[in-house]
């Protein structure tokens, strides 16, 4: 077998050492590992920033922000693009992308190691314009969004030139990664792996870079020409100089509404290895899975404007963008429907990877028939810009995607460091979470369908016993990420070493055959499918 | 459209045994109560369709997410490794995955009728006469309003009645922005200035433009929500058929005190309101 030949170049895995091996890496598990760990950073952060905005908001009146409601909007400005890019892709694509992708396709590497490098290290002064915007110029307080003209006319200072930078910076790290990804997977997989044989999890993120190679440049013209709108005096957004503030809105959400699939797609791709390999069986409708991706991606290009419907676009426009939105719903709902399959007749295991995808499944579902009702946009002149929509997107983000990012960490782990986290506290950490972010977006629903707006720091007192809630929530679910915080860090320094296949007949996927924790290189000699 | 009565009036009592005691209560103020989980009272026939529709997909939604619910927790109990020690190994069932195709396009369709009737029911600001005719409700007369946005309040002109200028700032809440503290019985955050003042049964035109950010005029009780946008004369409309007071709030952000710029109607009687626009008339006359 080649691994036996591969096993035998270890002494020989040339790994520099110190700074130089983070620092100059052209590893991709190494690059992995520092993109795992860019993300739980900043996912603290970003969680602490929901949590300072659930303490303002936990009941009526000012709260723990003392009346600076400017704050307030920088808070959760910050949150929202945080998680968006500094967890959430970090994780998904450049963390488990870059570890497992290569691994599954039986390549060494990825195919432009030194571009792998730059796009993570690009990360690091992103994250750091936006982290530095409130100590120059008072904040971004746009929304993550950031809309014309209250990002132009109503933010003077430096503050949202930085966050606009910061995006600028980000979306370049993507794009390379994307290239990159795109190139390893068309150009790299072992002799044998066609694309229908090619694992599900690779698959996603294959369409998930597509779409971020395609809507990316989009999102940097359109912040570009606020850059200019700030500070050249041009008015591509502003009406009195024969702009449009409602074409932002347009590009922006060109790219806004691929970009929610690019977050949940890789948690689709996790959650179908970690159900087939805990039911002991293969995937169910392998092909319908892949294409239901794909078909995601590419409906997912043409609805951008259902984010828009009280921005009084022709009721015409309006009417197809009801229905190309409706249209989502029937390949998701083939993989909720092929998971549910795959588990039928499998002999399951509820390890703990087992329960977040589980979790993931039944919570996407329920984030996903209230994306179907806000898809009707005659109902959006009650819930647009209610928490209502808030309670959504978090039932497909903070559940959908996380829940799969939490799948991936315990199913990979073991393979990553060669370490098995601990069973027991891995459940409690679920049921914490569980019931956590239950708590906190559950309710919301309730408050939209009340009437409450959301981006508000403080709001009429009826709505203030879901509010605490939430708020309750946020608490519980905050402290189930620092649980998370103390089993990571026990697994790495004193888990039960683990074999190669510690899951056993139903992981059948090619990380799989190589030693754990995976060696430096990996698939030296291409294995054959 | 039988089937959908029915669906409606199915979701309604689901609705109503989720609402907790007390929260049931018909009002005619316009607001929110505590521990409410449902839409405000319709106070439009828009809104009354919005309000039936949405129970036709809360009905649809839940019974799709509690079959799903239910096949995972039977899946869980009947497969898991005690119960069934050796996994099957199918994989294919081309029957099993047209249908899972070709059903939920059916709910799909079954959604986008109503829905896109809706929405050119909404959008499209009718004649008198086709509100008669559509809602079976008496109309009199037709009239227009134009709100204005700027950071961070309203202004209101009656083109036709002679009244321009009139703003509404935030009249109740925390005393760095609103006017003033809250008093017994004010609507803390919602009570403005001034109050938009409308005829009952009337056809209302509403023009909505911004003086600098995008805000958004909303009314939960109308089914009313339309972005203000800089540059741009936005319309919509509205028949209130019962009297009282009705409270909504800016729902698009639009910087610092974006949560407190309230917008507060008051719909009243033919003969009141001519009172009433006739004092606002004298004390915002158009120029």
């Amino acid at each position: 077998m080649s691994e036996a030949h591969a096993h035998g170049h270890e002494g020989h895995d040339h790994k520099p050492t110190g700074w130089r091996r983070w620092v100059y890496s052209t590893n991709h598990k190494d690059i992995g590992t520092m993109y795992l760990i860019f993300a739980v950073v900043m996912g603290l952060v970003g969680g602490l920033f929901s949590v300072l905005m659930r303490m303002e908001l936990a009941s009526p009146g000012d709260g723990i922000l003392g009346g600076d409601y400017h704050f307030f909007n920088v808070l959760t400005t910050a949150h929202g693009l945080i998680m968006v890019f500094f967890l959430i892709m970090p994780a998904l694509i450049g963390g488990f992308g870059n570890w497992m992708m290569p691994l599954m396709i039986g390549a060494p590497d990825v195919a432009f190691p030194r571009v792998n490098n730059i796009a993570f290290w690009l990360l690091i002064p992103s994250a750091l314009l936006l982290g530095l915007s409130p100590f120059i110029g008072g904040g971004a307080g746009t929304g993550w969004t950031v809309y014309a003209p209250l990002s132009t006319s109503g933010h003077p200072g430096a503050s949202v030139d930085m966050a606009i930078l910061s995006l600028h910076l980000a979306g370049a790290s993507s794009i390379l990664s994307s290239i990159n990804f795109i190139t390893t997977i068309f150009n790299m997989r072992a002799p044998g792996m066609t694309l229908h044989k090619m694992p599900l999890f690779v698959w996603s993120i294959l369409v998930t870079t597509f779409l971020l190679l395609l809507s990316l440049p989009v999102l940097a013209g359109a912040i570009t020409m606020l850059l200019t709108d700030r500070n050249f005096g041009t008015s591509f957004y502003d009406a009195a100089g024969g702009g449009d503030p409602l074409l932002y809105q347009h590009l922006f959400w060109f790219f806004g509404h691929p970009e929610v699939y690019i977050l949940v797609l890789p948690s689709f791709g996790i959650v179908s290895h970690v159900v087939s390999t805990f039911s002991k069986k293969p995937i169910f409708g392998y092909l319908g899975m892949a294409y239901a991706m794909v078909a995601i991606g590419a409906v997912g290009f043409i609805v951008w404007a259902h984010h828009m419907y009280t921005s009084g676009m022709g009721v015409d426009t309006e009417a197809y963008f009801l229905a190309a939105t409706l249209v989502i719903a029937v390949p998701t709902g083939v993989k909720i429907f092929s998971w549910l399959a795959t588990m039928w007749g499998g002999s399951i295991e509820f390890k703990t990877p087992m329960l977040w995808a589980v979790g993931m499944i039944f919570m996407f579902t329920v984030g996903g028939v209230t994306g179907v009702v806000l898809a009707s946009s005659p109902l959006t002149t009650a819930f647009h810009d209610t928490y209502y929509v808030v309670g959504h997107f978090h039932y497909v983000m903070a559940m959908g995607a996380m829940f799969g990012i939490f799948a991936g960490w315990y199913y990979w782990i073991g393979k990553m460091c060669g370490r098995q986290y601990p069973e027991t506290l891995g459940k409690w950490h679920f049921w914490l979470t569980m019931i956590g972010v239950n708590l906190t977006f559950f309710p919301m629903h309730f408050s939209g369908l009340a009437g409450m707006p959301r981006r508000i720091p403080d709001y009429p007192d009826a709505f203030a016993p879901w509010n605490m809630i939430s708020t309750v929530g946020a608490y519980i679910a905050f402290a189930s990420a620092l649980l998370f915080v103390y089993i990571a860090i026990r697994t790495i320094r004193s888990g039960e070493p683990v074999e190669a296949n510690y899951w056993g007949e139903g992981a059948t996927t090619l990380e799989w055959t190589v030693a754990s924790p995976a060696p430096h290189h990996t698939h030296e000699v291409m294995p054959r499918v | 459209m039988s089937v959908r009565k029915s669906a409606s009036a199915l979701a309604a009592s689901v609705a109503t045994t989720f609402v907790l005691a007390g929260a049931a209560t018909a009002a005619d103020l316009g607001v929110s109560r505590e521990w409410q989980m449902v839409f405000q009272d319709p106070a439009t026939p828009v809104m009354e369709n919005i309000v039936g529709f949405h129970n036709l997909m809360l009905v649809l939604i839940t019974a799709i997410s509690a079959f799903v619910l239910a096949l995972l927790l039977y899946i869980m109990w009947r497969f898991n490794s005690k119960s069934n020690p050796v996994p099957s190994k199918n994989t294919h069932n081309t029957t099993l995955e047209v249908i899972w195709t070709v059903i939920p396009i059916i709910i799909l369709v079954v959604m986008a009728i109503p829905s896109l009737r809706l929405l050119y029911e909404q959008d499209v600001v009718p004649t008198p006469e086709l509100v008669q005719e559509r809602y079976g409700i008496q109309v009199d007369g037709e009239m227009t309003i134009k709100a204005t946005a700027f950071q961070w309040a309203w202004m209101y002109d009656y083109p036709d009645h002679g009244v321009q200028g009139m703003d509404a700032f935030c009249a109740a809440g925390p005393t760095t922005y609103c006017l003033a503290e809250a008093g017994p019985g004010d609507q803390r955050l919602l009570e403005t200035s001034n109050r938009v003042v409308v005829p009952v049964n009337t056809l209302v035109r509403l023009q909505v433009t911004s003086q600098d950010v995008i805000h958004a005029w909303a009314m939960p009780a109308f089914g009313v929500k339309l972005d203000a946008v800089p540059g741009r004369i936005l319309e919509t409309w509205f028949v209130a058929t019962r009297e009282g007071s009705f409270f909504g709030q800016c729902s698009e952000l639009c910087g610092v005190y974006h949560g407190f710029m309230p917008i507060a109607v008051d719909v009243v009687s033919r003969a009141e309101f001519e009172t009433r626009i006739a004092e606002l008339a004298a004390m915002y006359p158009a120029f």
